[in-house]
């Protein structure tokens, strides 16, 4: 869609040559401002959703004071953070305990820059078209760890470089099933872009027997347990409950978060959220057909599809939050044993299955 | 064009600096960081050459895992920095031979090709027109070093087996949880119902105490 503004503005206001980069610089700013606005608000009220649902699961009311059904409590949280003093204890390294949060944020935010959201007769809905899109996000959600480690080494202090810790060999074990995951959905695919991704899932397992085109030619179906395991691993891979132990506040107190108040704490659970919501939108894209309507009649193909991905992710989203409030925690070794013992072997399998498969079916 | 020149003096610059802070840095878990920094610049300049997996590959491998265990090693060891910067005198000359055998090595390299390695023209051939790096590196992986490819795998799996076995060992008296006993437990193993008389102790039997 970018491209199609940016030749529309080319065309219509052309520059001199010295300035010919001027309406690029200013479309992608604008492109990339505004999805950051659009994914901000969203996640306000996906952060309200996630409380409201741990609180209807407990038989509370949950938030509900500020607005109409308490819909601006975000809002409020946010303000309040901002406002507040931020405290630096004596001992912290304040360079690095002052940019910790700032890169969970920073990286989080960065790969939504290949996901893509729509794409019409305009073109692709995405920031950057990136040929290893796929790669781009695994890399990027590696990286979450740094802000991880820098808190809590950098609080100087027992219980958040215990929590950091914690959090490195998970994020580090997680990523391994994840990858292998991705794999088999990129042998199914034979595309590095998430773009192709979702349009190699117009077709599949559904259209294969005679169907139409529907929401069983996604991917969930054909690798349901990659599926699961993937679901699994994302809630480990962005510290989410069962997999809190970053932050396990029956033991650790708030792990790497302890020292940190006000606006840097902000901007790690900002970050943290982000990259929820970056792993529901790689679900959707990967395993849930992205923009794809369920089923490829009418009444579906009317909403954009962009409304679609949302509905989708945020479908995904509320698996997270009850599975938040639903599962009790994870004791750490168990967690190493899932990860490693049960996933990367699963994981393995599957790739080495699917792979034989369509090489020896013939599909690829 | 231009926007490239700018993208790229600006990693450059950026590498070598950060490159620098990583030796000069007195703490070393600043060093460190920086050095994540020196691989993040040089994964951009990847990206500017076109070769994007490469890129990615850089990033998820050394700044990924690679780089945060090495922050962990930095991070648990206790780094007596007074000793560290006492060795400094002692250790120059071979740091200064070392130094001065790979600046002699660059010299005679540039000299010799006279500052032309036909860089260029290898980049044209690493990728063909039309077909992404990524492809154009399996394609090369798969086929024609497929047997070298697999070879490295196997020695690093070989090294991931020794490293294992090195540190695997079962303490006697450590809790463990075994899945699979607790799972194929039945009331039969698991229960013992016992009949207590008004007024007596109950004497656990043997088995019952496990």
């Amino acid at each position: 869609m970018i491209n199609t503004v940016i030749d529309w503005l080319n065309t219509t206001l052309p520059l001199p040559g010295w300035l010919d980069w001027l309406w690029w610089t200013v479309i992608y700013l604008v492109a990339s401002l505004a999805l950051l606005v659009g994914l901000l608000v969203l996640i306000a009220f996906l952060l309200l959703m996630d409380r409201k649902v741990w609180a209807a699961v407990q038989l509370r009311k949950g938030p509900n004071v500020v607005g109409p059904f308490g819909l601006l409590q975000s809002f409020a949280d946010m303000f309040k953070f901002v406002f507040k003093e931020p405290l630096i204890p004596a001992g912290a390294d304040k360079g690095v305990f002052l940019l910790a949060p700032l890169a969970t944020a920073t990286f989080a935010m960065a790969a939504w820059a290949v996901i893509p959201v729509n794409e019409n007769a305009w073109g692709k809905w995405v920031i950057s078209d990136l040929n290893v899109g796929v790669l781009y996000i695994l890399a990027l959600s590696s990286l979450g760890v740094y802000g991880i480690i820098m808190g809590g080494w950098a609080s100087n202090s027992k219980y958040p470089f215990m929590g950091s810790l914690r959090s490195a060999a998970q994020m580090v074990s997680y990523e391994v099933s994840i990858g292998l995951v991705i794999i088999t959905v990129l042998l199914l695919v034979g595309s590095l872009n998430l773009t192709d991704i979702v349009n190699a899932q117009k077709t599949g397992l559904g259209t294969s027997v005679g169907l139409p085109n529907s929401f069983l030619d996604w991917h969930w179906l054909a690798l349901f347990p990659m599926f699961v395991v993937f679901f699994i691993s994302a809630l480990a891979e962005t510290n989410r409950p069962p997999f809190d132990l970053p932050e396990a506040e029956s033991e650790l107190v708030a792990g790497f978060m302890v020292e940190y108040s006000s606006t840097p704490y902000l901007l790690y659970m900002l970050g943290e959220y982000v990259a929820i919501v970056a792993m529901c939108a790689m679900t959707t894209i990967l395993f849930l057909g992205g923009w794809l309507p369920p089923v490829n009649v009418a009444p579906f193909t009317w909403i954009p599809g962009i409304f679609w991905f949302i509905g989708k992710a945020t479908f995904v989203f509320f698996l997270f939050a009850m599975v938040k409030a639903m599962v009790p925690r994870y004791r750490y070794d168990q967690l190493m044993r899932l990860g490693w013992k049960v996933f990367l072997p699963l994981s393995l399998l599957m790739v080495v299955a699917v792979a034989a498969i369509l090489h020896f079916g013939g599909l690829s | 064009m231009t926007v490239t020149a700018f993208f790229f003096y600006l990693f450059a610059i950026l590498a070598v600096i950060s490159a620098t802070l990583v030796i000069t840095a007195k703490n070393p878990v600043h060093g460190v960081l920086f050095l994540i920094l020196t691989f993040f610049n040089a994964a951009g300049l990847f990206v500017l050459l076109g070769a994007e997996f490469l890129a990615m590959l850089l990033v998820i491998v050394y700044v990924g895992a690679v780089a945060v265990l090495f922050l962990f090693v930095v991070m648990m060891l206790d780094v007596d920095f007074a000793e560290l910067r006492g060795g400094f005198i002692k250790n120059a000359p071979i740091g200064m031979m070392v130094g001065g055998i790979v600046l002699a090595e660059l010299i005679a390299l540039f000299a010799f090709q006279g500052f032309d390695l036909g860089v260029g023209k290898q980049l044209a051939a690493a990728a063909p027109e039309g077909v992404s790096n990524t492809k154009a590196l399996g394609l090369l992986i798969y086929t024609k070093y497929a047997y070298f490819f697999q070879g490295a795998g196997l020695i690093l799996l070989v090294a991931m087996v020794g490293a294992i076995v090195l540190t695997l060992r079962h303490k006697e008296g450590v809790k463990r949880q075994s899945i699979s006993a607790q799972v194929n437990r039945t009331p039969e193993t698991a229960v013992e119902i016992v009949k207590v008389a008004p007024g007596q102790a109950i004497v656990p039997s043997a088995e019952g105490r496990r």
